[in-house]
């Protein structure tokens, strides 16, 4: 446990250190918040929710920026190969294990946190949480999917050897994910070719769970998006801690 | 930790046994059979160029890649097997550096000592000493990334010591410093090894590094370990004094000179090199003799030898050949830019 929380340690230590980061990676969310949101508050109506669109898209573009900031953090592990930390952090007397899982709580803690701030601010444009607990169920939503995706994260960087194909996993997975999960629109009204892919989408459970917790209503059951969501994460560290395991130092 | 010759007692179990330990990456063997074995207390080189072999042998002994086939022991422990035994027992500073550099000196020692399991009480005690030892105790709390070259440097050796290894793996450790910074490097480790008894294994393509540092000094080229001894022995056993004669006509001199007193000619682009004893007393005869055959002399020299005419004689080629300078000013290059 020892080694998980000093890998643990040292990833919120850099996450926190990195402002530029922290605040670069708010402006495309709030941004999205506010065109989308105030563009189309006025002319989307959601079937079976009382509030208006902002009330809808807000878990969405929360669940986006813990998507972004858990799958960079994962990915990270590319600079520390490179510049050569990661080498001295594998000579030592460790298993890669508890590295890659020390790694994974960072970054999805480093998520979280990024989350928070979103949601903190999305109170100032037009969040209305219905109570504490509902909060602390958007967290709790949040941090599994900050390990879901912090351990994609890893397992892609474990079979990458430089930043090269960056701007394929940008293109094709984060926004893949991302569009396919119900973020930006109600899972109901999607077409019956696309569904599939939309349910097998593990953010989409994690955008129902988020959006449950601060609106009170989801199209798909909570029980269901935390178990689904759970089960998602659980197999992902299984996948990017067999993958990190074969590294070659 | 101690010397233990005092003791009185039979040798001690060597610090390091490595047999006939091979790897090979699919055709290429980088390292091919090598054999030896390092006695506790030793300051132990491997010199060769770029790609001899050196960082592979290294990273196979510090259970970074595992041999193709042969083994070796580590303070007594197999490097197949008893991977977190040998772990426990080394520290490491890579040619290439791997320090966090968005963390502080201080930082990056605390990170390591916990990896090692170091309680914190223990832990900070060390740091301190540590980083007061390699004269980085007024920047610790500074980001890595305003350090220099020779600073970095310093650190990493600071931090492969935090966990008291028995053992210190330094590959190339003063490659891209400045003379200065070099020398100051090579008085600390002997030091290190003197006051704390550390088994030192250093690899090195700077001749007066290994002739400086090295009890004993292997030469390995190609995956091969081509002679081993001690710097002294080596540099004796090719012969005496070396005379170095560039001609426009190397080939007639070296056909002319056959005198008794002649160990060894050697020719290397236009230059030809004649090792033999008393050089003083012989110089005088040998110029008469290639001037009376008509041939020019460009120039001559006469010195002592040293290890880059060890590697020489043993190998036919200057350390150099394998175009290390300017895969060295590459890597500086890349380095350069990373800042």
């Amino acid at each position: 446990m020892d080694i998980v929380y000093t890998i643990w340690l040292r990833s919120v230590r850099l996450y926190l250190r990195s402002k530029s980061r922290i605040i670069g990676s708010l402006g495309m969310p709030l941004f999205l918040m506010l065109v989308l949101g105030f563009g189309l508050d006025a002319v989307v109506q959601i079937p079976g929710m009382e509030e208006g669109y902002m009330d809808f898209l807000i878990p969405g573009i929360v669940a986006m920026s813990v998507l972004f900031t858990s799958i960079f953090s994962g990915i990270q592990i590319i600079w520390d190969k490179r510049f050569g930390f990661l080498k001295a952090t594998l000579v030592a007397p460790v298993s890669r294990l508890e590295i890659m899982i020390g790694q994974t709580l960072g970054g999805a803690t480093a998520a979280v946190i990024q989350g928070l701030i979103l949601m903190v601010l999305a109170l100032l444009i037009g969040l209305h949480p219905i109570s504490i607990t509902g909060f602390l169920i958007a967290i709790g939503f949040m941090a599994l999917i900050g390990v879901t995706f912090t351990a994609l994260g890893i397992a892609i960087a474990s079979r990458m050897e430089d930043m090269h194909g960056f701007q394929l996993i940008m293109n094709f997975i984060i926004f893949l994910i991302f569009g396919l999960s119900g973020a930006l629109f109600p899972i109901d009204g999607v077409p019956d070719y696309i569904r599939p892919l939309t349910l097998a989408d593990p953010l989409t459970y994690g955008v129902e769970g988020i959006r449950y917790g601060l609106s009170g209503t989801a199209q798909i059951h909570p029980l269901t998006c935390l178990v689904v969501l759970a089960a998602s994460a659980a197999l992902m560290i299984v996948v990017g801690a067999y993958l990190f395991r074969k590294i070659e130092s | 930790m101690s010397h233990s010759n005092t003791s009185g007692r039979a040798d001690p179990p060597p610090a390091i046994e490595v047999r006939n330990l091979t790897k090979a990456f699919g055709d290429l063997v980088a390292v091919d059979k090598i054999s030896f074995s390092i006695a506790s207390g030793e300051i132990f080189g491997l010199l060769g160029p770029n790609g001899a072999g050196k960082t592979t042998t290294i990273s196979m002994l510090a259970t970074i890649q595992r041999p193709t086939s042969g083994t070796a022991t580590i303070n007594g422990y197999d490097i197949v097997g008893q991977e977190d035994d040998v772990r426990r027992s080394i520290g490491i500073v890579f040619q290439e550096q791997s320090l966090d550099e968005e963390l502080t000196a201080y930082e990056n020692m605390d990170f390591h000592g916990r990896l090692y399991r170091i309680s914190g009480e223990e832990r900070r005690r060390r740091i301190d000493e540590l980083l007061t030892l390699v004269g980085l105790s007024d920047r610790k709390n500074s980001l890595v990334k305003t350090y220099s070259g020779g600073m970095r440097r310093r650190l990493e050796i600071a931090r492969g010591l935090l966990h008291e290894p028995k053992i210190l793996f330094l590959d190339e450790p003063t490659l891209g410093l400045d003379p200065q910074t070099r020398n100051h490097l090579w008085e600390y480790i002997a030091r290190l090894n003197e006051e704390k008894g550390i088994t030192i294994i250093l690899t090195t393509h700077y001749m007066e590094e290994a002739d400086r540092l090295c009890d004993r000094v292997a030469i390995i080229d190609r995956g091969t370990i081509v002679v081993l001894d001690t710097a002294e022995n080596l540099k004796n056993s090719i012969g005496g004094d070396i005379v170095t004669i560039t001609s426009p006509d190397p080939d007639a001199i070296a056909g002319l000179l056959t005198a008794p007193w002649i160990s060894a000619i050697e020719q290397h682009d236009g230059s030809v090199t004649i090792h033999l004893q008393e050089a003083d007393r012989h110089i005088p005869g040998i110029v008469t003799a290639i001037h009376q055959s008509g041939i020019g002399i460009t120039s001559l020299s006469v010195r002592k030898p040293t290890l880059e005419d060890v590697f020489l004689h043993y190998t036919g080629r200057t350390i150099r050949d394998e175009g290390a300078d300017s895969k060295e000013s590459m890597r500086m290059a890349h380095r350069a830019r990373r800042r």
